[in-house]
């Protein structure tokens, strides 16, 4: 399998790895995403998504575990391009002219990915590993809702939520037509609605994202 | 002749040899806005050397546009402001009396500078040596129409060897990336029928030698087509993925 590994380690098998893990996120986002709107259900349906999951634990487990993995490949892979593609202009110019010919969005997917993986490591150390590992959901009976409920009237946690998922968002623009681009499935027939597909995503996984911390800070009156 | 005559600032990237510091010099110059951006260089040359300093070493050919040896990085744009155009087909009249001009060589791991604004473009040679021609076999001349090619797949190909080989797709791309050279070297041969034989190895080879001398990886901002003097486009990259993608898949050599 040398040529396998030959071929994943190439300036385009690289970029076939990122693309390959980004839409595996992009698609995990997106049930990510509808599930959290049970929050909006209040308490019961909250808590019952929570339970419905727990049913098939050994699943959801497995589907982590893949999930790590692609998590890893995605930032180590980018962390890699991102200081191999450095070392590629050793000299910088003098005069940039970067915001002539390319979007902002493109030329900071370093930056955008560093800060969504700092949010990963908090959002798994609160959430994640609350709700799996300690007891505090039993103890308290129930606690689901009440526990994002108690996070997300934290201030400083809401506004660094919202500010990582609207930098997740301007991942996501950039990235999904990006990947699409890498595939090879470029054509002037469809390619502008890819990238304008992957604009509306972008806005719709931020917007949704940001939308659970705003109202537990601002709108939410108690239960 | 038309216009009144421009004063500019120069600020040109000088150094005299490949293992030496640079440094940007400043100059003072007037010139006529029908002057090219060559000849802008010439005159100054001229003066440069009238005072027994040192003329600026930058390259240039056919002067019309197609030789692809006078890349010139102009205020951080390859080829200047102007799409569409190499440096050689700038004229003074797009810039604006009293404009300080930043004239830089391209600058990439691959692309040592040799000299002043001059840089050593050899990298794309020695891609071009791994696959970008194809064998044919001595015999008789085959029949003109012999073996039909639809007019779609005859242009597309056409389009990707408008590629001069100028290397701004290198000098624009943050990552200093050959994708958008490469990519086009690839499809034109790809495209035709005469091309497909050695597809797979051709661009197996091109890609590795590629990301041996040093090049950047690809990372999708477009920098390469917004900047080429050709207008070639990136769906020539995303055909060159296709293919590597199949080779990699298809192809029966294990090494390449
Ligand atoms: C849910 C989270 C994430 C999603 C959905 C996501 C999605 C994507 C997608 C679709 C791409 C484009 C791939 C391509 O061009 O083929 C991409 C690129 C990239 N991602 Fe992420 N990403 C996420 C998190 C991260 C994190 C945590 C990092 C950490 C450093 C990161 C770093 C990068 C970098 C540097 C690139 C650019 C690589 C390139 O264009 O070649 N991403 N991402
Ligand atoms: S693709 Fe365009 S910019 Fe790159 S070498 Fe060819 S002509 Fe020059
Ligand atoms: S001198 Fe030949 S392309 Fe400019």
């Amino acid at each position: 399998m040398g040529w396998l590994s030959e071929a994943l380690g190439s300036s385009i098998g690289k970029k076939f790895v990122m693309g390959f893990t980004g839409i595996g996120l992009i698609l995990f986002l997106i049930f990510h995403l509808v599930g959290n709107f049970t929050l909006y259900g209040g308490p019961e349906a909250f808590n019952g998504y929570v339970h419905t999951l727990d049913i098939v634990k050994p699943i959801i487990r497995v589907i982590e575990v893949g999930l790590g993995l692609v998590f890893i490949f995605h930032i180590y892979n980018g962390i890699k391009l991102w200081w191999e593609n450095k070392k590629a202009r050793p000299n910088d110019y003098k005069i940039s002219a970067k915001s002539k010919n390319t979007t902002f969005f493109s030329r900071t997917m370093i930056q955008t990915g560093s800060i969504v993986f700092i949010f990963l490591v908090l959002h798994l150390a609160t959430f994640w590993w609350l709700f799996n590992f300690s007891g505090e959901p039993h103890e308290k009976g129930d606690a689901y809702y009440a526990i994002v409920v108690e996070w997300f009237q934290i201030p400083w946690y809401a506004i660094f939520y919202v500010i990582a998922v609207i930098l997740l968002g301007f991942h996501l623009n950039h990235g999904f037509q990006s990947a699409f681009q890498t595939f090879g499935w470029n054509h002037k027939k469809y390619f502008p609605f890819i990238q304008k597909l992957g604009t509306v995503y972008a806005v719709i996984m931020a917007l949704g994202f940001a939308s659970f911390p705003i109202y537990f800070l601002f709108f939410y009156g108690g239960n | 002749m038309s216009g009144k005559h421009l004063n500019l600032k120069l600020k040109i990237w000088r150094q005299s040899g490949p293992q030496t510091a640079g440094s940007f010099v400043d100059y003072q110059i007037e010139v006529s806005p029908d002057d090219s951006f060559l000849e802008m260089l010439d005159e100054l040359n001229n003066k440069l050397e009238s005072e027994g300093k040192e003329p600026i070493a930058f390259e240039s050919d056919c002067r019309e546009g197609i030789c692809g040896t006078c890349g010139l990085v102009i205020n951080g744009q390859p080829h200047g402001p102007i799409p569409k155009i190499a440096t050689c087909q700038l004229h003074m009249r797009n810039f604006n009396n009293g404009d300080t001009i930043w004239i830089e060589p391209f600058r990439a791991k691959a692309f040592p500078v040799l000299k002043d604004l001059i840089v050593d473009r050899s990298g794309f040679d020695a891609i071009m040596n791994a696959g970008g021609f194809i064998s044919v076999n001595t015999g008789g001349v085959p029949d003109a129409n012999e073996i039909l090619i639809p007019k779609e797949i005859a242009s597309a190909s056409m389009d990707a060897a408008a590629c001069i080989g100028c290397g701004a797709c290198v000098a624009a791309c943050k990552n200093a990336s050959a994708m958008l050279f490469v990519s086009a070297k690839v499809s034109q041969f790809a495209l035709l029928p005469q091309g497909k034989p050695e597809r797979f190895r051709r661009v197996e080879k091109m890609v590795k030698v590629m990301d041996d001398l040093g090049f950047g990886s690809c990372t999708n901002t477009y920098a390469c087509e917004a900047e080429c003097p050709k207008g070639i486009s990136v769906t020539n990259i995303a055909r060159m993925n296709r293919e590597y993608f199949l080779a990699k898949v298809k192809s029966k050599e294990l090494e390449v």
